[in-house]
């Protein structure tokens, strides 16, 4: 896709001075994808990291990759450049035969130079790349370059973190700037009816200006602090239509086949197909729940907006400029030409969050006070409030048992979209899909995705079992007009998927009275598959035996069935206050030919503390009056006084292709707590998360 | 009478009006961006800065509370041998993903540190639980502070 978009060579890589820019529409979000892309381009050409510079990620400029997700950015950017990167090591090497005598094969690339063997001949590899015609086409069937032992480099940035200097958008500062803050309506039903006239003479009094488009309502004003006082005391000034208030709805409850749009999956697609009937009495039945949860990014979503009067720039940390892009301009009837976004670091967002948001909210404040920046940041309490969560999802699990195996599997996934961001598509996809458009004079109404048919996409995503089963029968269940609006997290169907297929695999595997690894190595044919849980055998036969109090469950997914394979144990203790304590992770993972080792690591470990945070402690709640779960007291996450110790074992074998790895390990993470308790305490766990009280209640239930 | 503080070893007569939470004087009237605001409400540690030795949040606080204190931010920490190490080990041990915990973390961790040298693991998760991670870099950053502890 990025390569058929941006065919040429100086798409990915053009001369900066001395240095070489890499041009990439993937930003970073604490993933570290330009670590990777720096580490191609060294492994391709031979080039020291200071001589590696990186493009601003802008519209326009930058070359258009949709948006950064679905762990695609190694093999679409990662791709791209290192193809690029190939194509002009080749046409570098016979440009220097052709110039300055010898052989294609005399010549090689030296930390930045093209040099001739047995000569002190060495040419600038910048100053030859600019004899290269500029519309070089890439050449996609050039073999990737043995990679060297060069030394990985250290990860970009972390210098200026430690240091506090790296700059966030949330940072920017620019001269006359104002800051902004939202004042939020209490629920997404509520609707403005009337400001106390005297809340805003005393603010328009203090040099500040109100912005109000129906019933979006922000401040803004030269003192950050001030702001914040301000869109607090105007928040108190005003009254709002309930609209019927919050739909205190059960949504487990409507997790079921009347409600739904139905499709069989077949090979991870669904299909428009009438759904087989569902198995007769199964040997074993199962259904596994997760509720609404949220990125609960660290930093609540900002953006900075200035409007020149016919020009919008914006900085924003989306993960997609251009997509957003065209819904911003719809909603603001400009054309794309006239908003240029350009992308700033915010902190991790694990997904869709505020980001998209804030940058259109930015826009709507920035154009109601031309000629200034704006920098808008949402509170804490609108972050957790108005992000568009992880959607509650269902997946029933049914199982035929024979002769200590699987035979039959039946899987029904059940979730409202996953599909939330503002991409561009019919009846006005885009603005519908942006937050302040609900509540704007010319409102629009909350878009309604039509079903994701891609393979392996939303919530179908992983609900395939890896397994050999004869027979599967899995059905995609999509359920509209539920409480809240909802996006892609980290993984989409995929973690609830998992964590009910590896928990029925569990499940088999004590039925079938066969321990939890050669049980799944029996329904395994992949040697990679088979070798990954031999060797995470081996680790775990080098631990102490676990104590009375302790328990050890299994779990292994390869994402999207077709990424990375990760096999894990997670061993945990349930202390008597059924608290569940991470004692122990041992993971395995194999991700193919592997770009950047640590950053591999670390994205397998942060993936196993996030997995483990929504596991045992996350759930959105809300009430009539609006959602409850809006700060870090009411809507809790793991923290430091439960981290296990992770032993990160990386199967490497660079004749297989690199693949994505950032949304590895979650899934397996969840279903090996889940069997973890269960080795522990004797209670399958059925629903996220597993809190003392929903252990201490399935201890009662039992 | 304006305020004063004493922040990274430099005095400032402080024009912000009293009320203002100590965060927003450090970041808009002095232009000291390291230190992180991520909830406003002493939840998650993005802004914590060490107040004479010890570590504080300064994202609720007014300034007024302050007024005399000794401040070291995230862009003083290097002053001490023992910041200089911590910021070294994060580095080595690459115990960041954003980066946006890290500041407060950074911070914590030198306070920790300063206070004892040797800190046990459970000192340790103690002193660094009421900091939020949300890309999950924990093990890292605990492996920091055993390094920066043991050099």
């Amino acid at each position: 896709m990025s390569l058929d978009a941006h065919p040429r060579v100086t798409d990915w890589i053009t001369m900066d001075g001395e240095r070489l820019l890499v041009h990439t529409g993937k930003v970073d979000i604490g993933q570290r994808i330009s670590n990777a892309l720096l580490r191609i381009v060294q492994e391709e050409l031979a080039v020291p990291p200071s001589k590696v510079g990186f493009a601003p990620v802008r519209t326009g400029t930058a070359p258009d990759e949709g948006i950064t997700s679905g762990s695609n950015s190694i093999e679409q950017s990662g791709r791209a450049v290192a193809l690029a990167a190939a194509t002009l090591r080749k046409h570098l090497l016979c440009l220097a035969a052709t110039q300055h005598g010898g052989d294609y094969s005399d010549w090689s690339l030296v930390d930045g130079y093209v040099h001739r063997a047995g000569t002190n001949l060495r040419i600038a590899l910048t100053d030859l790349a600019r004899a290269l015609p500029f519309d070089l086409l890439v050449d996609v069937t050039l073999p990737r370059h043995v990679p060297d032992s060069a030394p990985v480099p250290a990860m970009r940035g972390i210098t200026k973190m430690v240091e506090g200097r790296f700059t966030y958008v949330h940072d920017l500062d620019l001269p006359g700037m104002w800051h902004a803050r939202r004042v939020s309506p209490p629920h997404t039903k509520a609707t403005l009816r009337e400001i106390d006239q005297t809340a805003i003479d005393r603010i328009t009094a203090n040099g500040m200006r109100i912005i109000r488009d129906g019933s979006f309502l922000a401040v803004a004003g030269p003192s950050e602090w001030n702001v914040v006082k301000a869109a607090s005391s105007l928040g108190l000034a005003c009254t709002w239509n309930s609209g019927g208030g919050l739909p205190e709805t059960d949504v487990f409850a409507r997790f079921t086949t009347e409600h739904a749009q139905r499709f069989p999956v077949i090979s991870g697609t669904p299909q428009k197909a009438p759904v087989p009937d569902p198995l007769l009495a199964p040997d074993l039945s199962a259904r596994f729940e997760r509720p609404y949860q949220m990125h609960g990014a660290l930093a609540p979503s900002a953006a900075l907006a200035e409007w020149t009067g016919d020009r919008l720039f914006l900085k924003s940390h989306s993960q997609g400029i251009y997509p957003l892009r065209e819904a911003i301009a719809d909603s603001l009837d400009l054309s794309p030409e006239q908003v240029e976004i350009t992308h700033v670091p915010g902190s991790g967002c694990y997904g869709h969050n505020g980001a998209d948001d804030t940058a259109f909210e930015a826009a709507l404040i920035a154009m109601a006070h031309p000629d200034t920046p704006v920098l808008l940041k949402w509170s804490r309490e609108d972050e957790h409030a108005w992000e568009p969560y992880a959607p509650a999802m269902a997946v029933q699990v049914d199982a035929m048992l024979t002769d200590g195996r699987i035979t039959t599997l039946s899987a029904e996934t059940y979730s409202d979209t996953h599909r939330g961001r503002p991409r561009p598509g019919p009846n006005r996809a885009g603005p519908a899909k942006l937050l302040a458009n609900r509540f704007r004079t010319d409102a629009l109404a909350p878009y309604v995705s039509p079903p994701n048919m891609g393979t392996h996409a939303g919530m179908h995503r992983n609900l395939d079992p890896i397994y050999d089963i004869t027979e599967t029968r899995l059905v995609k269940n999509l359920v509209q007009g539920l409480p809240h609006r909802t996006s892609a997290m980290r993984c989409l169907g995929a973690v609830t998927n998992i964590f009910a297929l590896e928990s029925m695999m569990d499940k088999a595997a004590r039925s079938a009275g066969i321990d939890p690894i050669t049980f799944r190595r029996a329904h395994l044919s992949d040697t990679r598959a088979i070798a990954l849980l031999d060797e995470l055998e081996r680790r775990l036969a080098t631990l102490p035996t676990l104590a009375d109090d302790m328990g050890r469950g299994i779990a292994y997914a390869q994402y999207k069935n077709a990424m990375t394979r990760v096999g894990l144990a997670v061993d945990l203790t349930v202390t008597d206050a059924a608290k569940v304590i991470l004692n122990r992770v041992t993971l395995v993972a194999d991700a193919g030919r592997v770009i950047d080792p640590d950053g591999l690591v670390a994205q397998l470990e942060g993936g196993v503390m996030q997995a483990a945070s929504w596991a045992l402690y996350e759930e959105v709640t809300w009430d009539r009056d609006g959602i409850t779960s809006r700060d870090w007291d009411s809507y809790p996450v793991i923290r430091f006084d439960n981290v296990p110790d992770i032993d990160v074992t990386v199967l490497t074998d660079n004749s297989h292709r690199s693949v994505g790895a950032g949304e590895a390990s979650p899934g397996p993470t969840v279903a090996a707590i889940a069997n973890a308790i269960f080795a522990a305490t004797g209670l399958r766990l059925q629903r996220m998360p597993f809190t003392p009280n929903t252990i201490t209640q399935a201890a009662f239930d039992l | 009478m304006s305020l004063r503080l004493t922040i990274n070893g430099t005095r400032h007569e402080i024009l912000s009006e009293p009320d203002t939470p100590l965060i927003y004087v450090l970041r808009d009237e002095l232009k000291l961006k390291g230190t992180k605001l991520g909830c406003g409400l002493e939840q998650c540690g993005a802004c914590a800065v060490m107040i004479d030795g010890k570590v504080a949040l300064s994202c609720a606080t007014p300034v007024e509370v302050f007024d005399g204190q000794e401040i070291t931010t995230i862009e003083g920490i290097a002053d001490t041998e023992i910041g200089k190490r911590v910021q070294q080990a994060f580095i080595a041990q690459t115990a960041a993903q954003c980066g946006y915990c890290t500041s407060g973390l950074v911070v914590a961790a030198t306070a920790l540190l300063s206070e004892t040298p040797f800190p046990d693991d459970a000192t340790t998760s103690t002193a660094l639980t009421p900091h939020l991670c949300r890309c999950g870099s924990h093990p890292r950053v605990l492996r920091a502070v055993k390094e920066a502890a043991a050099t």
